[in-house]
């Protein structure tokens, strides 16, 4: 069974993907809004697996609950809390259940989050991930044993293409193309020269290239993503832009820049979609992909 | 190398001495000296702290080295003084705990935490880098450890908290890819970071793991 998104890929279409993140508890209503929302308007919905190592909602839960609402999940899922048991396990029940997308991440440090006492695991890494699904799929687990039933997912994996030094981060990028990944999300683009610099180093690569949208919504979280969120660089005029929007205003300004860098990146060509993150801002997805002519 | 110490906190040790009144401090005259955890000056300190704490010390001894076979030897001159105290208070690492608990037929209470196995690299610092896991990759990463020196232990690059060089978890750390690269590009074997490299193997070894050497030994495991 090849996933909608797949096909997605596949076609000419500028692909769109947005991220939701589960409950901390079992309140999903406000997670179930948000999939409501986003449904119609974006190809793919992501679901944050602990997302900054805070405990929440699995996951698969989150994956499941997008599934039951008719939109396509994909599944986030880090090497940060589970061993290859526990990470193949999660992959068959996800597949049994018709879960088809997974993005393999390695996953913050647990020290970050908010079990900062907790063991980390990263028994595998975000290749190996990978390496271990296209291992399932060929019907066999990661100890060579025979699956009654195997597997199928559209895999995909993160980049970060402010990442300096750039070489490693392209080392990595190509082995995670080699163990299977089919598309690319990247890290938030803000600097379209520099995002421009990177795809000429990857477009010899046959995979999809999603540019990571994220919204900022106020002049101080601007200035606390240039600093602090590796690998992400917001250019100064946008600073600037940002400092001078008028109180109240902070987040239509951001808006207003994510609907700008979406439209330029299509208008370009210069990939294959975009993945819009917006942090307590998930309301503000439809607007921003409305005006930026989606 | 060095077996690196830290004092535990002093509440904490009169937790682990209340139920005794008598007490014999032991130190190390090998790391636990060198890092000042467990040297003569150390342990005569910590004599001290004890009599505050309104017990009897009934004396105290710095061993050359606390792990050495030869550290039951030491605490046998020691003998009546050290008879005569209900627990012995240990300024040593862990091995030096180990080999005191094995050898006194008394409580030994550790006085350090121990933290890691450190390589001195300037007078006074010390770093871990090595997490002994039996399957050295070292000879394909430039002498420095994946495993050790990157926070999560990846074996395949860089993960995406890497900026700027530095690591997610403390922006003083190096990021240990970046350096493994810079030194693998300087050396022209960048290709060596190329191609996964497949999981780790956890069980090398059984833990808790051990090894027999015989008398005329050739330096491999039996
Ligand atoms: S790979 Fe790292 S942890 Fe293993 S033996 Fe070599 S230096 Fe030590
Ligand atoms: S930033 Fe570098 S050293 Fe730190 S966890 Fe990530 S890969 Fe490892």
């Amino acid at each position: 069974m090849i996933s909608q998104f797949s096909r997605y890929l596949d076609s000419d279409e500028f692909v769109v993907t947005c991220e939701i993140g589960p409950p901390k508890g079992t309140n999903t209503e406000p997670m179930e809004h948000h999939i409501d929302l986003l449904r119609d308007r974006v190809h793919a919905i992501n679901v944050t697996d602990h997302q900054g190592s805070v405990m929440r909602l699995s996951s698969i839960a989150g994956a499941l609950a997008v599934k039951e609402r008719e939109a396509e999940p994909i599944l986030q899922m880090t090497c940060r809390d589970r061993n290859r048991l526990a990470l193949q396990a999660d992959l068959l029940f996800a597949h049994s259940r018709g879960l088809s997308n997974v993005l393999c991440l390695t996953g913050d440090a647990v020290v970050v989050g908010d079990h900062a006492e907790a063991k980390d695991v990263f028994d595998l890494d975000s290749v190996q991930l990978l390496e271990l699904i296209e291992t399932m799929e060929s019907g066999r687990d990661a100890a060579g044993g025979k699956l009654n039933g195997g597997v199928q997912f559209c895999r995909g994996a993160v980049v970060t293409p402010g990442a300096d030094p750039l070489e490693p981060q392209l080392i990595k990028y190509e082995m995670k193309v080699e163990a299977g990944a089919e598309f690319f999300q990247t890290q938030a683009v803000f600097d379209l020269d520099s995002f421009s610099s990177f795809m000429d180093k990857v477009r010899q690569y046959e995979v999809k290239v999603l540019a990571g949208i994220l919204v900022l919504t106020s002049y101080r979280m601007a200035r606390f993503v240039h600093n602090n969120l590796p690998g992400i660089r917001v250019p100064e005029p946008l600073l600037q832009e940002m400092k001078a929007a008028p109180k109240g205003e902070g987040l239509s300004t951001g808006m207003n820049i994510a609907a700008r860098t979406i439209a330029a990146l299509r208008e370009k060509g210069m990939c294959d979609g975009v993945h819009v993150m917006a942090i307590n801002a998930e309301e503000a997805v439809p607007d921003i992909l409305d005006a930026a002519g989606l | 190398m060095k077996s690196i110490t830290k004092a535990k906190p002093l509440e904490e040790l009169a937790g682990y001495l209340e139920p005794f009144n008598r007490i014999y401090i032991l130190g190390c005259g090998t790391c636990a000296t060198m890092t000042g955890t467990g040297g003569v000056d150390q342990v005569v300190q910590m004599k001290e702290h004890v009599q505050e704490m309104n017990k009897w010390v009934t004396g105290w001894l710095v061993m050359p080295t606390a792990c050495d076979e030869m550290a039951p030897a030491d605490m046998e001159r020691a003998a009546g003084n050290l008879d005569y105290a209900d627990c012995a208070l240990a300024m040593s690492c862990a091995m030096g705990v180990h080999r005191a608990a094995e050898s006194l037929q008394k409580p030994v209470i550790p006085a350090l935490d121990t933290l890691f196995v450190g390589l001195e690299e300037e007078p006074g610092h010390f770093r871990e880098v090595c997490d002994q896991c039996g399957q050295c990759v070292l000879g394909e990463t430039a002498g420095i450890c994946p495993l050790t020196a990157c926070h999560k232990g990846l074996l395949n690059g860089p993960c995406g908290g890497t900026d700027g060089g530095k690591c997610e978890v403390d922006s003083d750390r190096d990021c240990a890819f970046t350096v493994i690269y810079e030194r693998l590009k300087a050396q022209g074997r960048l290709d060596l970071m190329r191609g996964a490299r497949s999981p780790r193997n956890y069980h090398v070894t059984l833990s808790p793991r051990r090894a027999v050497f015989n008398d005329v030994h050739d330096g491999r495991l039996p």
